[in-house]
């Protein structure tokens, strides 16, 4: 009897290290791929980080109102955001493939289905951030041009015109990534025909005065007259 | 080499069959048929009687008129000046059109004329606006002679204005550009002027298109192209100008034209306007200034609402642009009541350099910064309207000199926020 679980002892013992002789070579395998992925990973963040400063983009995503975003959450600037996006995509990229080097079963296709998704995440964050663009230079011109023409509740306007694009671009990225499409693409109708219902409402009803003098203004020719009382800059 | 991108084929048929010229007077035109006419007669009647030896043209580039404005021009008789002018001229009139684009551009009007006064060697040529109505004869030589006879490169010219009239021009684009470059020119914004065929030549090679989009300040471009060139310069006075509706226009496309040529001119000279201090007078063909009195309506209340508006709603968009001292200073003075507000000289330079500095380094988009500029503007007209209300014609030029030395005084100011931005 002793001799029987002495020998089972023993043979399992043989497996486990002939087993794990057998996986050695490849978890030095995956050890050095994740090494090599981390010195990548590196070069490639310090790559993208010269290029991104070379470009001037943390002034383009301070205009853009970005940096004021990232600020508020405090994270770091841009630049440096997208250098350690990149880090980290790249290395678990490189721990992924080191992983499935092992040949663990189920798990390839997981990694698979990861790379897969990398593309739509990039796009994702490209809409975003150029969408927080367009949103800050379009709401900005808003508030500029209705400054000036002497519209009452300028920047009113101009949050409602950046609210309504980052709304629009939020719902594209989540679109992208495919995330909870139907209800996202339900979620923006409703509040895109809401704020366009109570700017109509507002407008017509809560604003019936400014209604008519903005509908006279641009109808009934009376800027003329105003124009008339302020001196000619030229 | 210019003209070859610029002149159709057509063009350059007209402009062989002209020949050489001495004198090249050009009229660029969009739909002007009411005013074109006594303009077209006044250059007629001013190249007769100021050149009648010299062979003249005047070119006609349109842009897209709609109205019958070039056949206007083209077919302007010159009988009726001749049989009222004693004296004899020994060449041939022409005048010939040409259409550039079918839409209107300052730049693309300017360059046509450049470019077929360089094909036809002009010596000196002259740029009149149409809806000039109030034109008389003797602007084209008190415009031409100084360049054709005495080698200066650019006659600005100096107009008998009402005192309330050109404020932008009085108030930031007269003071600024003399601050910087040294030149006293009182019109570097001129809708008539002159220049000489090596100013023309080098603005063709030099000015490509670069300050803005639309091109709408290429007259601008050319003062700026005169004074950094090293140019000679030269002021011409005309008399009373009537501004037709597109000349004054509204304020902030009359700020693109203007202001945002002057800082857009900062940062490719920085060496020519970093250097120098004070500033010298230009030569001048008679009163250096004239400012008429008589009384005009002015909502002047509008302007002081309208700049407390600006401060208020803008201030997202001034943090970007403004030191936080200047900011604070503009958000006092905008709770003052209409008649204790009063926007000072030295404060309005300060927001004027800042803004500059704030352009060169491009904080926003540089259009937004332009009409950042204009609810301050109104602030500071306001006071200016109040401190001149009833001043007399030197009362007002003297207050208009004191803020163009405040500019020259705070010079190292806006050297000191350029840096800082830079």
């Amino acid at each position: 009897m002793r001799e029987l679980i002495w020998r089972e002892l023993t043979q399992a013992g043989e497996e486990i290290v002939r087993e794990f002789a057998h996986l050695l070579p490849r978890l030095i395998e995956m050890l050095i791929i994740t090494l090599v992925g981390w010195v990548i990973a590196i070069a490639l963040k310090w790559i993208l980080r010269s290029a991104l400063r070379l470009a001037k983009f943390d002034k383009l995503s301070e205009n853009s109102g970005a940096s004021q975003l990232l600020n508020k959450a405090a994270l770091p600037s841009s630049t440096e955001l997208l250098s350690r996006f990149m880090f980290w995509v790249a290395w678990l990229g490189f721990i992924l493939l080191g992983v499935s080097v092992l040949g663990i079963g189920g798990l390839q296709a997981h990694i698979s289905r990861f790379f897969l998704f990398l593309p739509r995440v990039f796009l994702a964050l490209f809409i975003v951030f150029f969408g927080m663009l367009a949103a800050s230079f379009f709401s900005r011109a808003t508030l500029l041009a209705a400054v000036n023409a002497n519209l009452p509740s300028a920047r009113l306007l101009s949050i409602a015109i950046r609210t309504l694009l980052i709304i629009f671009v939020v719902s594209m990225a989540f679109e992208e990534l495919g995330l909870a499409e139907q209800t996202v693409l339900l979620a923006f109708g409703i509040a895109f025909g809401a704020v366009m219902l109570s700017l109509a409402i507002a407008f017509g009803t809560g604003g019936r005065d400014l209604a008519r003098q903005f509908l006279e203004k641009r109808l009934v020719r009376e800027e003329k007259s105003e124009k008339e009382d302020e001196p000619s800059p030229l | 080499m210019a003209e070859e991108s610029v002149l159709t084929d057509d063009l350059v048929r007209q402009l062989i069959n002209v020949g050489e010229v001495d004198i090249l007077v050009g009229l660029p035109t969009h739909n002007n048929a009411k005013s074109v006419g006594p303009v077209v007669h006044a250059i007629q009647e001013g190249l007769l009687k100021g050149f009648p030896r010299e062979r003249v043209v005047i070119v006609n580039a349109d842009g897209g008129s709609r109205d019958g404005t070039p056949g206007l021009v083209t077919g302007a008789s010159i009988d009726d000046i001749r049989h009222g002018y004693k004296g004899y001229a020994l060449r041939t009139l022409h005048s010939i059109s040409t259409r550039y684009a079918n839409n209107p551009s300052a730049r693309g009007g300017l360059r046509t004329i450049l470019a077929a006064a360089e094909l036809l060697r002009a010596k000196a040529c002259a740029v009149v606006s149409p809806e000039s109505t109030g034109m008389e004869p003797e602007w084209i030589p008190r415009l031409l002679r100084p360049v054709y006879h005495d080698n200066f490169d650019l006659v600005t010219p100096i107009y008998r204005r009402h005192k309330f009239e050109g404020l932008l021009v009085s108030n930031l684009v007269y003071p600024m550009t003399r601050a910087l470059y040294g030149q006293r020119i009182r019109e570097p914004y001129a809708s008539e002027f002159a220049f000489s065929a090596r100013l023309g030549s080098h603005f063709l090679a030099h000015n490509p298109g670069s300050y803005d989009s639309d091109g709408s300040g290429a007259e601008m471009e050319l003062t700026m192209s005169a004074i950094t060139g090293g140019f000679r310069t030269y002021q011409s006075f005309l008399g009373t100008k009537i501004h037709g509706e597109r000349e004054g226009g509204d304020l902030v496309p009359a700020m693109r034209r203007t202001v945002g040529v002057l800082f857009s001119s900062l940062e490719a000279n920085v060496a020519a306007w970093s250097s120098g201090n004070g500033s010298q007078p230009v030569p001048t063909l008679g009163s250096e200034s004239e400012v008429t009195l008589e009384p005009i309506r002015v909502n002047r209340k509008r302007l002081q609402q309208m700049f407390c508006a600006g401060v208020a709603e803008l201030e997202p968009v001034f943090r970007s642009i403004l030191s936080a001292a200047t900011l604070a200073e503009l958000q006092q003075i905008a709770s003052l009541g209409e008649d204790d507000f009063r926007y000072p000289a030295e404060l309005w330079v300060r927001t004027v350099y800042e803004f500059a500095a704030s352009y060169a380094k491009s904080v926003m988009s540089r259009d937004h910064i332009i009409q950042g500029l204009a609810p301050l503007y109104r602030g500071r007209i306001f006071t200016f309207l109040e401190e001149n209300r009833s001043s007399s014609a030197e009362e007002v030029e003297k207050n208009i000199e004191s803020l163009c030395i405040e500019f020259e005084r705070l010079k190292p100011y806006l050297l000191e926020v350029w840096n800082t931005k830079k």
